[in-house]
């Protein structure tokens, strides 16, 4: 289509905007003509196939769902969804069997490359879509809402994620990363019955605009450095200059670290994650828990580790101090969150600070344990927050540890599933989990045995809060006395407000003795929080919604169940709004949704996903060998 | 590394036989209507059959090497150097046919009424982890079943315990977890430094003996490896999250914490921490001996003072346990031998112990010594059976505890003369606590609540009978037991010795023959 004689590229390649729109597929050949100066470069499109299969099959949904008439339904964009993903993850494999059998190659000017660790990025984004949409299907005829918005935003964003994946460009990463989060954005704003999704997503945007700008600016002062943006021609010039002076490099480089940092959530560049999390709807924050992470974390080490490699004694105590400090954090603030979405990102924090390890070691070996680690954890996180869908109920809201009380009762293999999967998060064997764990603390043995200390002690005190909700799933709603030996306890007296004490369906006194029963004890010393009836259980944070909560007070009440019952007692005529409220604050009250003893339905394509990740995380947990070598092969592909 | 390789594959089916079992059982747990006792005698089955492969396994095993046998070797995980390989040696053997012997009593003897079949599913996953442990040869597969311990056991206590058990449930969980976790990473290091000294990435515990250790880096990795050992077993001063998970545990889950579980710190210890650190285990033996002769004082002390039987138990394993590793940081034969034999005597009495106390706490929901009292009228066969494991783990001769106590004793006495000394004041307060705690309960007069307390029933005998059996046949004839032990306590001595250029007493290696001797002079007492 395009074959200017390619020059020597004097002014850098990605300055021209046809370099831009010819990796989004789009290229405009017409007007290369006119410049003389500047060539256009060749396009392969085999490089560039997965992302152009997953952006375009967005855009013609997109097309498709504004062209009719009425809205689309959320069934046929779940499979229009699953049918655009598995596509790329068919072409995503193929290209993989072509890079191991031909070799990596880079096209675009040497602005994208094709290598294993590209190919696996892409077959990891693509897998997370396509189980994402699996999820989402339950949740958007749940909460009826039609139309492919949140399918086309979602894969807009994977298709960013895996431009960063294959960029071999600092322009070619921003560009991705933008693509990436601009769509997360909207999506996190996605759940507009609710204040905090609204106020999660403008704290994610302001926040990341300005990251943003911190990478842009990184960006800019590595080519002043440099004198390139291109990544292998950064790695070039590093190992062929000794800078005199280089102020700027090292100014550049931390800013792109603070950039990373953001996306891949890494304390202290973390405090829009537990937010975000909590607000975005639920399959949502799986995929971007999955996605947005493997993205950054692939860009993140493919510019440190093969560009800044020669220089990876400046850096490396930058990433180390990032671990320790992501790995601490998050571990210890999971522990006292009360909310499950809450918990999940905080652990996801600290899941991030292991991929960091892996960076860290900026080896071989430290790289293909963090595309193992990522691999795995999309799997688990996915098939997590796909449980948590689930058990959202209507509104999205019942996500207080408290209502996973007794789960395993009344749907023993939901709770089996969700069990399994929080267990190969916190590292048990037989599961994907150790595994990941296991390389890159193996990576990071190799010479920093303290890093290594410090993770595994973060992993035990992760272990805690992973098992805090597995045991409380197994741990029944108690009539009295069921148990031998089991006196009830001091604390009985103490008044106990949750979200599922709201409705008339449960006691609330045997649901108080439940909760007093059995609690570890640093959850009692939680419940003082617990105690304010008024305040629902998700702001008992250091958030302050107040001016919010005047804004949208209809809105907000959705999650008080004192608010909501005297709304439901004043007004006669159920609303929408109010049905949505109803369905948010009780837990009981949707007497469509709720099966006899209070259990969930499971939609089929959310209980198909479920069962995908775990049988991923088990199998491959128990027969190491094939995922192992995937990331082992990635890796040795990965072309600097 | 000698292997004699059997064409069938004991150890693989003999740690997968109760994993299969416990999935199982889980299944038949969701069919509907389905009577209890179907799944408890099939849970019972499947510990019948491990136990059945266990004793073959040691009928087969062969006494003149000390080497692994019954190896089964597997690449697992090339790219990171883990390969599933199993093998049993003299050490490990009896621990095996400890827990295969322990689980089948366990589920006969203490079961539960609330959702039987999660309680057999956890146990028999339980078995699978424990087995699975004691047979690996892998360091990274031990770790695995290592770990794989904690979840099942914290499902137990959370789920089926007393009153306080989720505080002891995650005590037990977060004190354990945090000490593995140090364990693993001294695993890595180990295999990386290895592999900086051959080129070869590789946790296999026969290639890993001959990696050589800076005098630092030694005792650090000793450090580290012993740390998630000794919280596990637990010895003093690691051992405060038991007193708490041994009492809230219900009956059987108290069982296998102390008589299966504990085994798996000592274990380590023997099998881990001397093959890979033996400069670093003698040189940090004065430390250890203390700990354990602390340990030993500290919880006889201690367990003179309790007034609840649980807890009586709990802090005379831990003394037990200080014991094991006096004799193992003996370095001796016969100290070794005694740890080990002490590690299976240990198991066996405890486990009687818990299983009694529970059936006490079956029919008098209490286990405050206070308020019982004179339970030999009414029930005669359980005051019996409890006196004799009672003066089993006093160490009376005649019984097993003798044996092992003696042969502890008499080791560390030939290298470490004080230590043995001030242990043996242990000895005398063991007998103190529990003849004391004996008699409040069984003897005296008894009153109105007691006087109603059913003696055992037949079933109840017949589930206490083997272990009764076990624990006067060890007492009187221990040379079967000794005979496997032997050779490769030898064989890690011998290693020990060649590493730090340090010989033991030549006395010492008479373990046997100074054991005969012995005995010679006992028979006639306890007859």
């Amino acid at each position: 289509m395009i074959s200017a004689p390619r020059h020597v590229a004097r002014i850098p390649s990605w300055a021209h905007p046809a370099v831009l729109l010819a990796h989004m597929g789009k290229v405009r050949a017409g007007h290369a003509a006119h410049l003389a100066t500047i060539a256009t470069p060749h396009v392969r499109y085999l490089a560039i196939i997965p992302e152009i299969v997953m952006l375009g099959g967005a855009v013609l949904l997109l097309a498709g769902g504004s062209l009719v008439q009425r809205q689309m339904r959320a069934r046929v964009a779940t499979f229009a969804t699953m049918a655009v993903s598995g596509a790329a993850l068919g072409v995503s494999l193929w290209q993989w069997a072509d890079v191991t059998s031909h070799g990596p190659f880079t096209s675009v000017d040497h602005a994208v490359i094709v290598d294993g660790f590209s190919a696996l990025v892409n077959v990891l984004v693509c897998c997370a879509m396509f189980l994402t949409a699996l999820v989402a299907d339950g949740y958007l005829r749940r909460e009826r809402v039609d139309g492919a918005e949140m399918y086309v935003l979602a894969m807009v964003s994977a298709t960013g994620a895996m431009v960063m994946g294959s960029a071999n460009d600092l322009i070619v990463v921003f560009l991705g990363l933008e693509i990436l989060s601009i769509a997360l954005y909207v999506l996190a704003a996605f759940n507009h019955r609710r204040a905090a999704s609204g106020e999660a997503a403008l704290k994610y945007f302001i926040l990341g605009s300005f990251s943003s700008a911190v990478f842009v600016y990184g960006i800019a002062l590595v080519y002043g450095a440099t004198g390139t943006s291109n990544l292998a021609q950064v790695a070039g010039f590093l190992s062929k200059n000794v800078l005199a002076s280089d102020g700027l490099l090292l100014a550049g480089m931390s800013l792109l670290v603070v950039g990373f940092g953001f996306k891949i959530a890494a304390v202290p560049f973390h405090m829009w994650t537990p937010d975000v999390y909590q607000g975005a709807p639920s399959p949502i924050t799986g995929f971007m828990a999955a996605v947005a992470k493997a993205g950054a974390f692939a860009a993140f080490l493919r510019v440190f580790v093969s560009s800044f490699g020669l220089l990876r004694t400046d850096w490396q105590p930058v990433v180390y101090a990032l671990a320790v400090v992501t790995l601490l954090l998050g571990a210890g603030l999971a522990v006292v969150q009360r909310d499950v979405k809450r918990m999940l990102a905080y652990s996801s924090i600290n899941h991030a600070g292991f991929v960091l390890l892996g960076l860290e070691a900026a080896t071989a070996r430290g790289v293909s344990a963090s595309l193992y680690y990522l691999f795995a954890y999309t799997f688990m996180v996915i098939g997590s927050f796909a449980v948590v869908t689930v058990l959202g109920r209507r509104g999205d809201a019942a996500h207080d540890i408290a209502s996973y009380r007794g789960l395993a009762r009344r749907q023993p293999a939901l709770a089996l599933a969700f069990a399994v999967l929080l267990l190969a998060q916190a590292g048990a064997p037989f599961t994907t989990g150790l595994w990941a764990k296991l390389q890159v603390l193996l990576a990071a043995v190799d010479h920093q045995v303290p890093l290594a200390v410090i993770a595994m002690v973060s992993a035990a005190v992760a272990a805690f809060f992973y098992l805090r909700v597995a045991v409380l799933m197994y741990t029944p709603l108690p009539e009295a006395g069921a148990l031998p030996g089991v006196e009830p306890p001091a604390e009985d007296a103490v008044p106990l407000f949750v979200g599922l004490g709201a409705s008339g369906a449960v006691d609330p006194a045997a649901l108080e003795r439940a909760l007093a029963d059995t609690r570890p004890e640093s959850v009692d010393q939680l419940r003082a929080a617990q105690t304010v009836p008024a305040r629902p259980v998700w702001t008992g944070t250091d958030r302050n919604v107040a001016g919010l909560d005047r804004l949208n007070a209809g809105l907000l009440l959705d999650e008080d169940p004192m608010t909501l019952a005297l709304v439901g007692a004043r007004t006669a005529a159920p609303s929408l709004a109010l049905d949505t409220l109803a369905g948010g604050g009780g837990d009981t009250t949707d007497l469509s949704n709720v099966g006899p003893v209070g259990a969930v339905r499971v939609p089929p394509l959310a209980a198909i996903a479920i069962g995908l990740c775990l049988a991923v995380t088990v199998v491959f947990g128990f027969w190491p060998g094939p995922l192992t070598s995937f990331a082992h092969h990635a890796t040795l592909l990965f072309l600097p | 590394m000698t292997s004699a390789t059997h064409a069938f594959p004991y150890l693989t089916v003999l740690v997968l036989l109760p994993a299969g079992g416990g999935l199982a059982v889980a299944l038949l747990g969701a069919v509907r209507d389905l009577p209890r006792v179907v799944v408890e005698w099939f849970g019972i089955a499947v510990s019948l059959a491990t136990l059945g492969l266990a004793i073959a396994v040691a009928a087969l095993f062969a006494t003149t090497t000390g080497g692994f046998q019954f190896v089964s070797y597997h690449v697992w995980a090339s790219g990171v150097g883990v390969h599933w390989e199993l093998g049993v040696d003299g050490i490990s053997l009896f621990l095996v046919l400890l827990a295969a012997v322990l689980f089948p009593i366990v589920l006969a003897g203490a079961r539960t009424r609330t959702d039987a079949p999660s309680f057999i599913a956890w146990m028999l996953l339980l078995e699978c982890a424990c087995l699975g442990s004691f047979v690996s040869v892998d360091l990274i597969l031990f770790f695995f079943f290592f770990e794989l311990t904690l979840v099942p056991s914290y499902f137990i206590i959370s789920g089926w315990g007393y009153a306080r058990r989720a505080y002891a449930a995650v005590k037990f969980f977060v004190y354990t977890f945090l000490g593995s976790a140090f364990l693993l990473v001294g695993i890595l290091v180990v295999a990386f430094v290895h592999k900086e000294q051959t080129g070869v990435l590789t946790f296999s515990l026969p290639a890993l003996e001959h990696t050589h250790f800076s005098s630092a880096g030694g005792i650090l990795l000793f450090l580290a490896f012993t740390a998630a050992f000794a919280i596990k077993a637990p010895l003093f001063p690691f051992h405060t999250w038991s007193p708490d998970a041994y009492t809230e545990a219900p009956t059987g889950g108290s069982m296998v914490l102390s008589a299966v579980l504990a085994k798996l710190g000592t274990y380590g210890i023997l099998q881990f921490d001397l093959r890979l650190f033996p400069r670093a285990s003698v040189d940090l033996a004065p430390l250890l001996l203390t700990l354990a002769v602390v340990g030993i004082l500290y919880g006889a002390i201690v367990a003179c003072a309790q007034r609840d039987l649980k807890r009586v138990v709990t802090y005379s394993s831990l003394a037990q346990m200080g014991f094991v590793a006096l004799g193992i940081f003996a370095f001796t034969t016969q100290g070794l031998t005694g740890g080990v034999l002490l590690m299976l005597n240990h198991g066996l009495i405890t486990a009687a112990l818990f299983l009694l106390i529970g059936w006490v706490y079956e029919r008098r929901q209490t286990w405050q010594v206070t308020e019982l009292r004179g339970l030999q009228a009414p029930a005669p066969v359980l005051a019996a059976v409890f006196t004799v494991v009672m003066l089993a783990s006093i160490g009376l001769p005649g019984l097993n505890g003798f044996v092992s106590e003696f042969l502890v004793l008499s080791g560390t006495f030939l290298t470490h003369r004080w230590w043995a000394v001030v242990a043996t004041a242990g000895v005398v307060l063991a007998a103190v606590y529990l003849l004391w705690a004996y008699q409040q309960v069984f003897h005296g007069k008894v009153d109105l609540a007691n006087s109603t307390t059913r003696d055992l029933s037949w079933a109840e005998r017949v589930v206490i009978a083997p272990l009764i059996i076990v624990i006067v046949f060890l007492g009187v004839y221990p040379k079967p037991v000794l005979d496997r032990i032997t050779p490769t306590v030898n064989a890690l001595v011998a290693q020990v010795d060649a590493a730090t250029h340090t010989h033991q007493p030549a006395v010492a290696r008479r373990g046997l023959a100074a054991f005969h001797d012995a005995q010679a002079k006992t028979k006639k007492p306890s007859r």
